[in-house]
């Protein structure tokens, strides 16, 4: 997927006085964080659990090519054939000729964030493939052709009405606004695209080393009949989903849709394993695993690692602030939110994400959510160093902190510089409390007044305190 | 080097020789992390938690009540009785409850489909299902209505549980282990849940034999 981060601010100031996005925003961020708070509530030892689940990913990182070599093993003696991919194109050129080799025409494909990464729909239909996104959310992203938004909601930036005239302009039905109804139309129109397909693409949110597994969840089971009818089956997903066992994937399983949704499991949980047997009656004959790098291992043994415990469930985007005021697009990558601030600039440079990391107010909320404790406001602080030390910042705010750092090293003219500083503040304000304008500070003055200085500065009273 | 090669040699040299763990003895022990506590009575909290995720949940003494169960739920809702069921289910009665059920894998036209469970899940409510040559996965997929019959026997109180008795049973995993809470769902369009998406848009467990059956 094309990054598009740099260009945050603007995208970030357009979808903040786009009405109907910040409407979607609110019903998002009342129904996932209600939901997250009521569903971790029922877990009486959710404390422990989530400890279980952060140790888990943590054990699993820190021996990561042990337990990938396992998985391998487990997978291959099943029949299934593990692919290794250092990068988004390898990826592409993989599922290509997997196509190729088996003779596939028609593709469905379940959500997978890891194949947004990989741009895989454009490059399958450069291909001469026709590929066909089953997920709703997805679906309906993929007749607009736009991004997702939301990794787990990815069109919450839609009204049912935007579905509905898309709908028309697309199925050439009647036009229909009821949820349902839109709902059992995509169900009719996806219907034989599924019966119809050669290869299912599905991601994997865990692959188990125990027993060479993938697993998927999905609440439409669009992820069901995407791996369960077409003869082959092509699974996408990072080298950094394994876990040990079957156990563990279970403790995991406690956490990520309580996170996400604030359901107890979603709807379908399917373990998959191999390839069809002689004589079973449905089920892919051939079954590829595609383990991608990307970036994933340059993780390992810096500041950034625990950001690979990830288990994509979004609650960190549900709860932020920010990302509930500009919405997903404006984060310009597959990862919105604070793991996006965190993922995009780690997989796509530094120097093409340098808004992300500063789009936080620390406030901590994402961390304190995190089923699996990644504490994603020190990885961004963390990105932010860097982005100094590499002088990435931009040089008026290099300057200005030179300058700032030189007169905090200089107590005496710091005091005479805020003195003068708020007896200047006070004349500008000109007898108000407030001050309405700044020179020089126009994008902050523009939504709020910044306060008049009341009298002296904190030293001045300090110094009288004392005195007293 | 290939992919493959690069990739692992980054791994590892990032994270050194010490911290390794033995990998294969964590699996062969597989402990469990911590469980939630569960009411005792299983199959009430089976019930309740089905129910909670829109299932609709009868009990039957004896599986030879489950055609009249299927046939009256089908009924009430004016579904048609024309069924497929898993080949073991089969041998029921069918007819005499007016049902006709053929024993096969689904297709896309089939509009009630009937099958058996591996195992069912107390804590979430939930439907174990095996893939296999017996047990066609299409059957609990394609059809609008799914109906699953799961003896009382064969309700455990977690996943871990039924991991358990799937490795007494079977060894290793079939092809597909399908865990089920529920017919589909999508809340893709303005956040607002809908029932019925790609699979089923109701789900009819039934509960066979005794509570005191099961050991729990």
């Amino acid at each position: 997927m094309q990054v598009t981060a740099m260009h945050f601010k603007r995208k970030a100031a357009e979808n903040l006085s786009n009405e109907k996005l910040q409407r979607a925003l609110e019903k998002l961020q009342t129904k996932f964080v209600n939901g997250r708070a009521a569903a971790i509530a029922e877990l009486p030892n959710f404390d422990q659990i989530r400890n279980a689940a952060a140790d888990v990913r943590e054990r699993v990182i820190n021996n990561l090519d042990r337990y990938l070599l396992r998985f391998e093993q487990e997978a291959t003696a099943r029949g299934a054939v593990v692919h290794w991919a250092e990068t988004a194109d390898d990826v592409n050129r993989i599922v290509a000729d997997i196509a190729v080799l088996h003779g596939v025409q028609r593709i469905v494909k379940s959500k997978s964030m890891v194949s947004e990464e990989c741009g895989l729909n454009d490059y399958l239909e450069s291909q001469g493939l026709n590929v066909l996104e089953t997920d709703l959310g997805e679906y309906i992203l993929q007749l607009a052709h736009e991004p997702p938004s939301h990794i787990v909601a990815p069109v919450v930036h839609k009204t049912k009405e935007d579905i509905a005239d898309l709908f028309v302009d697309k199925h050439h039905r009647p036009r229909t606004t009821q949820i349902a109804e839109l709902c059992r139309e995509a169900r009719e129109v996806l219907r034989p695209g599924f019966l119809a397909a050669d290869m299912g693409i599905s991601g994997g949110n865990f692959i188990i080393a125990e027993t060479g597994s993938v697993l998927i969840i999905t609440n439409e089971g669009n992820g069901r009949l995407s791996t369960t009818l077409p003869r082959v089956h092509v699974a996408v997903t990072g080298i950094e989903k394994v876990v040990p066992t079957l156990e563990d994937v279970t403790t995991l399983l406690r956490l990520l849709p309580r996170s996400a949704t604030g359901q107890s499991i979603t709807n379908y949980v399917s373990v998959l394993t191999g390839v069809k047997g002689r004589d079973d009656a449905d089920g892919a004959e051939h079954f590829h695993i595609i383990l991608l790098d990307n970036g994933r291992s340059r993780l390992l043994g810096t500041e950034l690692q625990p950001m690979l415990r990830c288990i994509r469930c979004g609650a960190c985007m549900n709860h932020c602030p920010v990302y509930q005021n500009i919405g997903g697009h404006a984060y310009g990558w597959v990862y919105p939110g604070p793991m996006g601030s965190v993922l995009t600039p780690s997989f796509v440079g530094l120097e093409n994400a340098l808004d992300l990391p500063n789009a936080s107010t620390f406030c901590g909320q994402c961390a304190v959510v995190c089923p699996v404790k990644i504490p994603l406001p020190d990885l961004m602080r963390h990105l932010r160093n860097r982005q100094v030390e590499r002088h990435l910042r931009p040089w008026q705010e290099r300057a200005a902190l030179r300058v700032w750092s030189w007169m905090a090293q200089h107590p005496a003219l710091y005091a005479l510089s805020t003195r003068v500083a708020a007896r200047l503040l006070r004349l500008f304000a000109g007898g108000k409390k407030r001050l309405s304008h700044l020179p020089g500070a126009s994008g902050w003055t523009e939504e709020r007044d910044m306060p008049a200085p009341a009298g002296r500065t904190f030293r001045d009273l300090y110094r009288v305190g004392r005195r007293a | 080097m290939s992919a493959r090669e690069n990739i692992l040699a980054r791994i590892g040299k990032a994270r050194g020789p010490a911290a390794a763990v033995d990998v294969d003895d964590v699996i062969r022990r597989h402990p469990r992390g911590p469980i939630p506590p569960l009411e005792k009575n299983l199959a009430r909290l089976f019930g309740e938690q089905a129910t909670r995720l829109a299932s609709d949940v009868v009990s039957a003494a004896t599986i030879a009540e489950v055609p009249d169960l299927v046939a009256r739920y089908l009924g009430e809702r004016r579904l048609t009785m024309q069924t497929v069921c898993w080949p073991g289910l089969a041998t029921l009665d069918w007819r005499a409850a007016g049902i006709e059920a053929q024993a096969r894998a689904a297709r896309g036209e089939d509009m009630v489909g009937i099958t058996g469970a591996f195992a069912g899940i107390a804590e979430t409510g939930t439907l174990m299902l095996l893939s296999g040559p017996q047990t066609p996965a299409t059957v609990s997929l394609l059809p609008e209505t799914h109906i699953a019959v799961v003896e009382n026997a064969r309700i455990v109180a977690t996943m871990e549980d039924a991991w358990d008795r799937l490795r007494a049973e079977y060894g290793t995993p079939p092809r597909a282990v399908n865990f089920i809470s529920g017919p589909s769902r999508t809340a893709d369009v303005e956040q607002t849940v809908t029932l019925g998406a790609h699979g089923p848009y109701r789900v009819l467990i039934i509960v066979v034999g005794d509570a005191r059956a099961n050991p729990a």
